[in-house]
């Protein structure tokens, strides 16, 4: 049992009990730093992979950006949570069942394969060239035009995002400049002609 | 070196959490969001662990684009999540019955 193996127990033990955690919390805030904290624990695991790019991008773009808007939303929207966990416990018998099943068949499907001795030998990536630069020279030669399409399905969450969001008050005060540069003098002087009399200027006085 | 088998188990350890989680949070879209996460997220254990241990990058490309859109889905799902809000008061699945499906 060398360092690695030691690394590995810690990190998927901390994986695992953060994603219990994750769908058992009561709480959707503690839900998402558990969740959080699942994700840097998997980061750290493909650390030990030697994917450092996919390992910082995970933290950088998911921990950084993704969790927060989560956390933006658990925090904003005012939930009723003891509605929400009525009978919490009742579906778990079926889904423990459904969920042993899956890992079972997960595990014997990709453990036991007469391929398994394909990667006995552990070609581990050679250390001439880092990660980052035969991911990247990967990327932006044989999947250029896909990392484009990639680009554009972020462009279009974007757009989609904030038109089903956004929401026009009908008693806010905005300002339309298309109409304010089109304004003429008359909408805005008008003109009184007031009389010069003296019984006007008495009432002034008086008034 | 750690053998292959052992990332995949945790994969599927993982995998089978976050089943268990949606039939726990059957009410809760914000947990279901979050498992669809951690689902993908095993995915992505298990493409990153053949990739190291067949010495393939296209693995990890495949993880990056994975990842694109998830945080895509990510974010609709919870514009959506905000809107469902903002109509009934609540997040509750058993809620969502105004097509009477």
């Amino acid at each position: 049992m060398n360092a690695e193996h030691l690394l590995f127990w810690i990190f998927s033990a901390i994986l695992l009990v953060a994603a219990f955690r994750v769908v058992t919390a009561r709480n959707p805030v503690h839900a998402v730093l558990f969740l959080v904290l699942a994700f840097f624990s998997t980061s750290c695991l493909w650390m030990l992979l030697r994917a450092e790019f996919l390992a910082l991008a995970l933290v950088l773009v998911y921990v950084g950006a993704v969790m927060v808007l989560f956390l933006f939303v658990v925090m904003m929207l005012d939930i009723n949570i003891d509605r929400l966990r009525q009978g919490f416990w009742r579906h778990f018998p079926l889904g423990a069942l459904v969920g042993v099943l899956i890992a079972l068949q997960l595990w014997a499907v990709l453990s036991h394969g007469p391929w398994q001795a394909a990667f006995a030998a552990g070609t581990a990536a050679n250390g001439a060239t880092s990660n980052i630069t035969a991911l990247g020279l990967l990327t932006f030669s044989d999947y250029a035009y896909p990392l484009q399409v990639a680009g554009v399905i972020l462009l279009v969450a974007i757009v989609a995002a904030i038109a089903l969001t956004l929401r026009r008050r009908k008693d806010t005060k905005q300002q339309r400049p298309s109409e304010q540069v089109r304004v003429r003098r008359n909408e805005r002087v008008r003109m009184v002609a007031i009389a010069n009399d003296a019984e006007g200027r008495q009432d002034a006085r008086q008034g | 070196m750690v053998p292959l088998s052992w990332y995949l188990g945790v994969g599927a350890v993982l995998f089978a959490l976050s089943v268990i989680g949606i039939f726990l949070n059957r009410r809760n879209l914000i947990v279901l969001l979050m498992a669809i996460e951690l689902m993908l997220l095993a995915v992505n254990i298990n493409f990153v662990a053949f990739s190291h241990y067949l010495g393939d990058l296209h693995g990890q490309v495949f993880v990056f684009f994975i990842l694109t859109v998830a945080a895509a889905e990510a974010a609709i799902g919870l514009a959506i999540l905000v809107v469902l809000f903002r109509n009934l008061s609540t997040v509750a699945v058993d809620r969502l019955d105004a097509l009477k499906g």
